[in-house]
Parts: structure tokens; C-alpha cells; sequence
């Protein structure tokens, strides 16, 4: 088996690998751990930003 | 940062790591006078454009000033003069605020890319009512015009990009994910709808690479991606910060966002065969699309339950700031016009609406009751604070332009329902000999009625942004207007009377 053909046959299985990155990304936003670094994320548009007036 | 004011030991000559950090204001003013500026050209043009077609004498007889010429002028100053000055301007404040740094590239940079914007848009305009065009719906520009803008834009992705590489905020605020996702599409997008062959090295005409289905593909994979990566993605960039900020609450859930973001760009590029239904595009393409574009309800519900939500708590507030109400209600017309879309993408539904009015309804909830309404609220808060103001002059006139911009809407959508979905029925009517039951004319003069309707629309949403031209010239002057005070939640009253 060629490069070739290994590059073709994972090729087909493509929605499998999409999938698969999809769900990585569900299981990243939605991980227990991470909950306290997005809450201090979503607060970044609301810190002091400098305006003084 | 905050482990960084406490450094007694620190060697002479060490970096002195401040506080303060430094924005560029100037530009952001530029691209925001630049934004109301052709905003009120490009609804002016829609305006006549409208009654051009209600009233057909206004095509005055003389070809610079026919529909066919200045339909691609009012939408190329709506969608990249007015809605592109305003995602420069927003994308350019928050990848500042939100990463904390001096925008990459400095001022000359910034000026260079505001200055050669507005010089393309120009030209652009030029070229069309010359009867210059590449015939594509949103890329209208000849090659010359689109290799100007692709230098624009490359030194637009240089100052954004350049500036999240050199954030002094660890953390890639969701906003700034959205407007790299527009960004950087949208430059994909323009380089791949526009491969053409010049005719001759001087002249402007030129013919596209690919031809025949091919071309058609390409130029919907382009289109619905326009809308989807320059009047979405770019413009929930603008949410994302924007009602946040204007709310006082952190967004919703910033999970959902991640999850917002990333199924949104997974899902859009696909949906573009839909605008191709019963063409000669292979059939399991346009189902493709059709399939794409129903999964888009996904994200785009969640996108906007995430930007309602963020009001949850203090819903009192959309009663007492009509520049809140803007930006949710603007939220609002996101979610009912990406609900309208994927049910139009359904092939026995775009059967009947395909090529009729519905779909110039649709577009216009869209483009005047999200992306307008979203881009009011930004400008309306970016002014005060750009002018270094403490108020608007009026927070009544907001409230007036939005009550008139609301109607002018309804009016614009429903006018477009019935006519679109009654010129739908009338295309399709059989008499009971098999005949085709109307004359194409007389479908055409059916929509008179609506047409009026929906010009009346137009000149209400005309007279909604001069309001707004007058309230910001005043708050620029610094002027505030006497008038009864909206009775705020008591701890703004509390602020108040300090």
C-alpha cells in the first residue's frame, strides 16, 4: 500500500474525520476543567479598558 | 497584569510594564464617519432604486441612472461601504480593547488601508454606473478593482492578525474569533470568485476562468459565503462585544460561543448550492446545500439565544436604553431571518420562492434588521466614547430612529411576503386547458401595490439614519439634548445623582 492509496482511503472516511473534530471541540467547550478559564474569558470585554471620562 | 504592579527589586532599565495601555482612536473615528456617511447613500439608493421600480419613469431615460446600474451601486454601498466602514471600525476598536495592545502596523498602516478603502469604493461606484461590471451579484468590480482591494485587504488581515500575535490578554476573546474567520474567508472568497482573464492589459472587461455550472458554483459558494462570512460572522464579531459591553453582563455562556463559532464555520460553506435549485447543477449537490443549510438553524439558534440571553436578569434594561434595544432587537431579526433562510433553502419551498420578491424580503430582514440594527447599537455606543463624551446628545431621538427604522421594516418584509409568495402562485397558475394561467407582465403589474409599500419602507429607514446623521453630530459638538431622562434601574440612578 502506497501513499497513495493510504491518502485515498482515509480520504473517503472524510465525515468520519470531521466528526471526530467536531465532537474535540464540543468535548473541549464543555470539559468540567475549563469551565473557570471561559468564565474569566467572557469577562474580558468587561474589564476596565482605559476610558477616563 | 495585575502581578505586574508589585516589582520593587526591579533592575534598573528592566522593562516597566504599565498599566495604561495605549489605543488608536483615530481611524476607528475615520471608519466611523466613513460608516454613517455611506449608510445613508447606500439606503438612499436603495430608496430610489425602489421607487424606480414602482415608478419606472425614474429610470430618467438615461442609462447611468437605470436600475440595472445602480441596483449593484446600492448594494455594493450597503453591504462593503456601509457594512464594511462599520466592521473596520468595530473589528479595529475591539481586537484593540480585547487584547489590550496598540494596533499592529501603527497609524500609518491604519490610515493607509482607511484612505485606499474608501478611494476602491469610489471607483467601485465609478465603474458601474460607467456600465463596467463582471455580472456577479456582490462582485461587481472588474479584475483591476479586485486586485486594488485584495491589497487593501491583505494589509487589513496584516493589522488585525498582527495585532492578536502581540496581545497582551493570554485569552483570544471570542469577538476577535469571528472577525479572523471574516477576515480571512472573505479573502478566499474574493480571490476564488474572481479569477478572470483580462481581455486586454488596459482595458477593464475581463471573462471568468471556469464558465457554464461551474462559474455559477463558484460565484454562490462566493455569494452565500458573503453573507455568511461578511454580513454574519463579521457582525456576530460585533455582538459578541458589543451587547456584552452595552448589557454591563459577561455573554451568556462563552461555551456556547466556542461551540456557536465553530459550528457556524463548519456548516456555512457548504450551504452556498442552494441558491442553484432546479439549475443544471448535479442534483446531489443542491441537495447538498439545501442539507447544509437546514443544519444552520443549529448554530445560528444557538448564536442567538446566546446574545438574547445576555440580557437575562436585566430584560428592564432594553425599556430604559433604546441603544440596547437596537442591538437585541437586532439580535431578534438575526433568528428570524436565519430561521426564513434554511426553510427557503428547502427545494419545494424555494420551488415557490426562487427569483421572486420573498427572497428580496428575506435578504432585507437580514441587512436592515440585523446587520443595520446590530451596526446603529456599535455606532451609537462607539461615538460618545470615541468623542470622549459621557452621553449621546439624545437618547430620545435613538428611541424615534428605532420605532421609524422598525416600521419601515415591517413594512419593507411583509410587502415583500405577499408579493413575493403572490408572484410565486401567479408564475405557476394553470388554467384547466394546461395553460399557463398569467402573462409575465401581469404578474409584474400585480406587485405595484407592494412595490409603493415597500418604497414607503425605504424612505421611513432613510429618515430613521438622518436622525441618527443629526444625533451623533451633536454628540459629537458635545451637546446634550433637554429631555425627559429614561427612569434607569436604580443603580445607574444611584450614578446619577452623584
Amino acid at each position: 500500500m502506497d501513499l497513495d492509496q493510504i491518502t485515498v482511503a482515509l480520504r473517503s472516511f472524510w465525515t468520519v474525520w470531521l466528526m471526530l473534530l467536531m465532537t474535540g471541540i464540543l468535548v473541549y467547550a464543555m470539559w468540567p476543567g475549563n469551565r473557570s478559564k471561559f468564565d474569566d474569558a467572557a469577562r474580558i470585554p468587561l474589564k476596565d479598558d482605559g476610558q477616563e471620562f | 497584569m495585575a502581578s505586574a504592579t508589585l516589582t520593587p527589586g526591579a533592575a534598573l532599565g528592566s522593562q516597566r510594564v504599565s498599566e495604561d495601555v495605549r489605543y488608536y482612536e483615530d481611524v476607528i473615528r475615520l471608519f466611523t464617519i466613513a460608516a454613517v456617511f455611506w449608510g445613508v447613500v447606500g439606503f438612499l439608493a436603495g430608496t430610489f432604486i425602489a421607487l424606480q421600480l414602482a415608478f419606472p419613469a425614474l429610470n430618467l431615460g438615461l442609462e447611468w441612472t437605470s436600475f440595472g446600474r445602480l441596483r449593484p451601486v446600492h448594494t455594493s454601498a450597503v453591504i462593503f461601504a456601509f457594512g464594511g466602514n462599520v466592521l473596520f471600525a468595530t473589528s479595529l476598536y475591539v481586537v484593540q480593547r480585547t487584547c489590550r495592545q496598540f494596533l499592529f502596523g501603527g497609524e500609518g498602516l491604519a490610515k493607509f488601508i482607511f484612505w485606499n478603502y474608501q478611494i476602491f469604493i469610489v471607483l467601485a461606484a465609478l465603474s458601474y454606473v460607467l456600465g463596467y461590471t463582471q455580472g456577479k451579484e456582490y462582485a461587481e468590480p472588474e479584475w483591476i478593482l479586485d486586485l486594488y482591494l485584495t491589497v487593501i485587504w491583505v494589509l487589513y488581515a496584516v493589522s488585525y492578525i498582527g495585532t492578536v500575535m502581540t496581545r497582551k490578554e493570554s485569552h483570544i476573546y471570542v469577538a476577535n474569533w469571528f472577525f479572523m474567520a471574516f477576515i480571512l474567508t472573505v479573502a478566499i472568497l474574493h480571490l476564488g470568485n474572481n479569477v478572470n482573464w483580462p481581455v486586454s492589459l488596459f482595458g477593464m472587461k475581463s471573462y471568468t476562468f471556469v464558465s457554464g455550472v461551474q462559474s455559477a458554483m463558484v460565484q454562490w459558494w462566493y455569494g452565500h459565503n458573503a453573507v455568511g462570512f461578511f454580513l454574519t460572522a463579521g457582525f456576530l464579531g460585533i455582538m459578541y462585544y458589543f451587547v456584552p459591553k452595552r448589557a454591563e453582563r459577561p455573554v451568556y455562556s462563552y461555551r456556547l460561543s466556542i461551540v456557536h463559532f465553530w459550528t457556524l464555520i463548519f456548516l456555512y460553506i457548504w450551504a452556498g448550492p442552494h441558491h442553484l435549485h432546479y439549475t443544471a447543477l448535479p442534483d446531489w449537490a443542491q441537495t447538498l446545500g439545501m442539507t447544509f443549510s437546514v443544519m444552520l438553524w443549529m448554530p445560528s439558534w444557538g448564536g442567538m439565544i446566546n446574545g438574547i440571553m445576555t440580557l437575562s436578569g436585566a430584560w428592564d434594561k432594553l425599556r430604559t436604553d433604546p441603544v440596547l434595544r437596537f442591538l437585541v432587537t437586532s439580535v431578534a431579526f438575526y433568528g428570524m431571518s436565519t430561521f426564513e433562510g434554511p426553510l427557503m433553502s428547502v427545494k419545494p419551498v424555494n420551488a415557490l420562492s426562487h427569483y421572486t420578491d420573498w427572497t428580496v424580503g428575506h435578504v432585507h430582514s437580514g441587512a436592515l434588521g440585523w446587520v443595520a440594527f446590530v451596526s446603529f447599537g456599535a455606532i451609537y455606543y462607539l461615538v460618545p466614547v470615541l468623542w470622549k463624551r459621557a452621553q449621546l446628545y439624545s437618547m430620545r431621538l435613538v428611541s424615534y430612529h428605532f420605532w421609524t427604522a422598525t416600521i419601515g421594516i415591517v413594512l419593507y418584509i411583509t410587502a415583500m411576503w405577499v408579493s413575493g409568495i403572490m408572484q410565486g402562485l401567479m408564475w405557476r397558475a394553470y388554467d384547466n386547458l394546461g395553460f399557463l394561467q398569467y402573462s409575465f407582465v401581469e404578474t409584474v403589474a400585480a406587485m405595484h401595490p407592494f412595490y409603493v409599500i415597500r418604497a414607503l419602507g425605504g424612505v421611513l429607514f432613510v429618515v430613521g439614519s438622518l436622525i441618527m446623521v443629526y444625533n451623533l453630530w451633536r454628540t459629537a459638538k458635545g451637546d446634550v439634548r433637554i429631555e425627559k431622562p429614561y427612569v434607569t434601574a436604580p443603580h445607574k440612578a444611584a450614578v446619577g445623582a452623584a
